[in-house]
């Protein structure tokens, strides 16, 4: 436990992502009287505007590094972090922003923007842990809120937070859900993703979209045979891996697996 | 009904079985439709049994079938088992608080409602009757899986259409359910109507079959039930080969069919989540943000995780392939050395659950080098 004299301060840090994650903060309506109570909320742009410098024993970090500038900043985070804890997967893969690490991002910004000249930017989008060490990695698109209150608890009581990084699958069979893959024949990434939302779209009828990237040892070879029998093509394999999680290295090296020859005709489309 | 002598209920018969568990203070669970499958849920009656539906299983694969006919009771096990409520996926075992000097534990309350279990398969019954070795035999009882069981009343059916995944013949389980039931019933559809032989397996079962309203079964009745089990017995899906399984997979533990299969299984652990006898948990502890509560959930684990084995240093078991090679080697020749059974039971869950329909049979006939094993059966 912390010292009851001073309250452990926190901060909440953004760089290149939507804002969602840190929304899930504010979203723990029920609770953030006790976060709020427990910790000293010192930084965080989404729910004030005072800007305090020193030093945060909780640091939480949404975003992926996209410019020079950041990749800068987040050495100045880290400095002044005890502990550095990466929320959602901007912050932990690159973000679905990840996907320009496959094309030339040149190209992208002449295709955006009226003035790319104005555009100061990295060729990649990547992970927070690229460039600083980071204590704790939470995965998710966005993260869910009973797991940032979980690390934040267990940050306050100095164990381990309880984040398993088994399979979707086991948290389907908890809940009893029927295999919408087996027994529906519908695309489902769960046997490759990590367990975290507590298997939310089965649960709807739909496959799993890795919004939570690689689980422990992956084997998305082995799925990317099932989902081909369930009639995916090549494009449609390349495809499936790359979207939130796209930079994570197990669902890119699938993804690249799948022919890419077709990749410029995608990236106009 | 007033003897052991099996006895026939009608459809109206069945009603009054599932009335009669009810107002006993069971609550009834028995087969439904939902979601594409036949899983185990509360029902009140025949409107919520899983009228005229049939199963296709293979590896990988479940799809309902209408079958064209009535059957309530015309399919093969499905995605759950009695397991989730015998030995149920998460209980609380205690809170702690924090106190001025120190902290207090207090156990979790545990007071599980009765149930009365309709539609077990005789599989499923040596199922339990494996979870009973393991969870009130041995030297750790594990008093949340006892209560369950006593408050437990089983209803067997036996079993009419196996799946393409099952093998209970090979495992000398089943089709036909051979004691450790309250009741059992074989579900007669023919010329002399849609009807269930009722028999009895113990005291609590007499009790309740007395109040039925049941005519006593006929030489033909007995003879239609039978004619079943042997119609089922001769239509399994799968076949395993068993002599000697203990000292074929010990004696393998470096076999090249252990490395074809890692690059095949995802590690997922869908396995052993769907298995009725796999029986292993973890803890997990949470505590709240003032510091003041926590709490201790056991929760099912797997052996394909990497916690699992998991000790000081690092996993024991990193690879796939000697996570693979754990659960079939527990699941068929170690659970001898612990249980003095097998730990399989032939329901063919692991096969049509695993999501690239990795085979335990085949599995098998690969290591004991059979030719062409997936023409088995
Ligand atoms: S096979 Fe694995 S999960 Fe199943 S009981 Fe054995 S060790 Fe446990
Ligand atoms: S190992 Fe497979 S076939 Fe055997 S009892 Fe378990 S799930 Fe059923
Ligand atoms: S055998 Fe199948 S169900 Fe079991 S862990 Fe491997 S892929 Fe998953």
């Amino acid at each position: 436990m912390a010292s009851p004299t001073r309250k452990p301060r926190l901060a909440v840090w953004k760089f290149a992502s939507c804002d969602g994650c840190q929304l899930s903060l504010l979203d723990c309506e029920d609770e953030l009287l006790a976060v709020a109570g427990a910790l000293d909320i010192a930084y965080f742009m989404e729910a004030t505007r005072g800007r305090i410098e020193g030093r945060y024993d909780l640091s939480l970090v949404e975003g992926s590094i996209t410019t020079a500038h950041d990749a800068e900043r987040i050495r100045e985070v880290r400095r002044r972090s005890r502990r550095l804890v990466t929320i959602g997967a901007c912050a932990t893969a690159g973000g679905i922003q990840g996907l320009r690490n496959f094309a030339d991002v040149a190209e992208y910004a002449a295709a955006v923007y009226a003035r790319p000249d104005y555009i100061a930017t990295l060729a990649t989008s990547t992970p927070i842990a690229e460039h600083v060490p980071v204590d704790f990695e939470l995965r998710g698109c966005p993260i869910s809120k009973r797991q940032l209150l979980e690390v934040v608890s267990a940050f306050l009581a100095g164990r381990r937070p309880v984040t398993p990084a088994h399979s979707v699958c086991v948290e389907c069979k908890l809940r009893g859900t029927v295999c919408v893959m087996v027994a529906h024949g519908t695309a489902c990434l769960g046997p490759v993703t990590h367990a975290g939302c507590g298997a939310l779209c089965p649960a709807y009828d739909r496959g799993c979209y890795g919004c939570f990237g690689p689980k422990e040892t992956p084997n998305p070879a082995s799925l990317s045979g099932r989902l081909a029998a369930l009639g995916m093509d090549g494009g449609q394999l390349g495809r499936v891996y790359r979207s939130f999680n796209a930079n994570a290295p197990e669902f890119r090296q699938e993804s690249q697996r799948h022919g890419r020859q077709d990749e410029p005709q995608d990236d106009q489309g | 009904m007033t003897s052991d002598r099996p006895a026939v209920l009608t459809l109206e018969g069945l009603q009054g079985l599932i009335e009669a568990l009810a107002a006993e203070g069971y609550r009834v669970l028995g087969p439904t439709r939902r979601d594409g499958a036949i899983v185990y849920d509360a029902i009140a009656g025949l409107d919520d049994l899983p009228a005229g539906w049939g199963d296709e299983q293979d590896g990988g694969r479940y799809r309902l079938v209408e079958r064209g006919d009535a059957a309530l009771f015309g399919y093969a096990v499905g995605p759950h088992s009695w397991k989730r409520e015998l030995h149920p996926p998460h209980l609380t075992l205690f809170r702690t608080r924090r106190e001025a000097d120190g902290f207090s534990v207090e156990a979790a309350a545990d007071e599980p409602e009765p149930t009365a279990f309709l539609g077990v398969r005789a599989c499923e019954l040596a199922a339990i009757a494996v979870q009973d070795r393991t969870f009130l035999e041995g030297p750790q009882a594990d008093p949340h899986y006892a209560r369950r069981r006593a408050g437990s009343f089983l209803v067997a059916v036996n079993c009419g259409e196996p799946a393409g995944t099952c093998f209970c013949v090979s495992m000398e389980t089943g089709p036909r359910a051979r004691g450790g039931y309250d009741l059992a019933l074989t579900e007669l559809l023919d010329a002399a109507g849609h009807r269930f032989l009722l028999e009895v397996g113990s005291e609590r079962g007499r009790a309740l079959a007395e109040r039925l309203d049941a005519r006593p079964a006929e030489a033909a009745d007995l003879a239609a039930s039978r004619a079943v089990s042997e119609r089922a017995a001769g239509r399994m899906g799968r076949r395993m080969e068993t002599g000697g399984i203990k000292a074929l997979l010990q004696e393998n533990q470096e076999h090249a069919r252990w490395d074809q299969v890692a690059e095949r299984c995802l590690s997922c652990a869908n396995c052993t989540m769907v298995c009725p006898t796999c029986f292993c948990t973890t803890v997990e502890d949470t505590s709240d943000l003032s510091g003041e509560t926590a709490a201790r959930v056991r929760r099912w684990d797997s052996c394909f995780t990497l916690d699992f084995s998991y000790i000081h240093g690092g996993t024991v078991r990193g690879s796939t392939k000697a996570r693979y090679r754990q659960w079939m080697t527990h699941k068929l020749a170690s659970w001898y050395d612990q249980f003095g059974v097998s730990g399989c039971v032939g329901c063919g869950r692991c096969i049509a659950w695993c999501p690239v329909g990795i085979d335990i049979t085949e599995e098998v006939a690969a290591i004991r080098g059979e030719k062409n094993p997936e023409s088995a059966g």
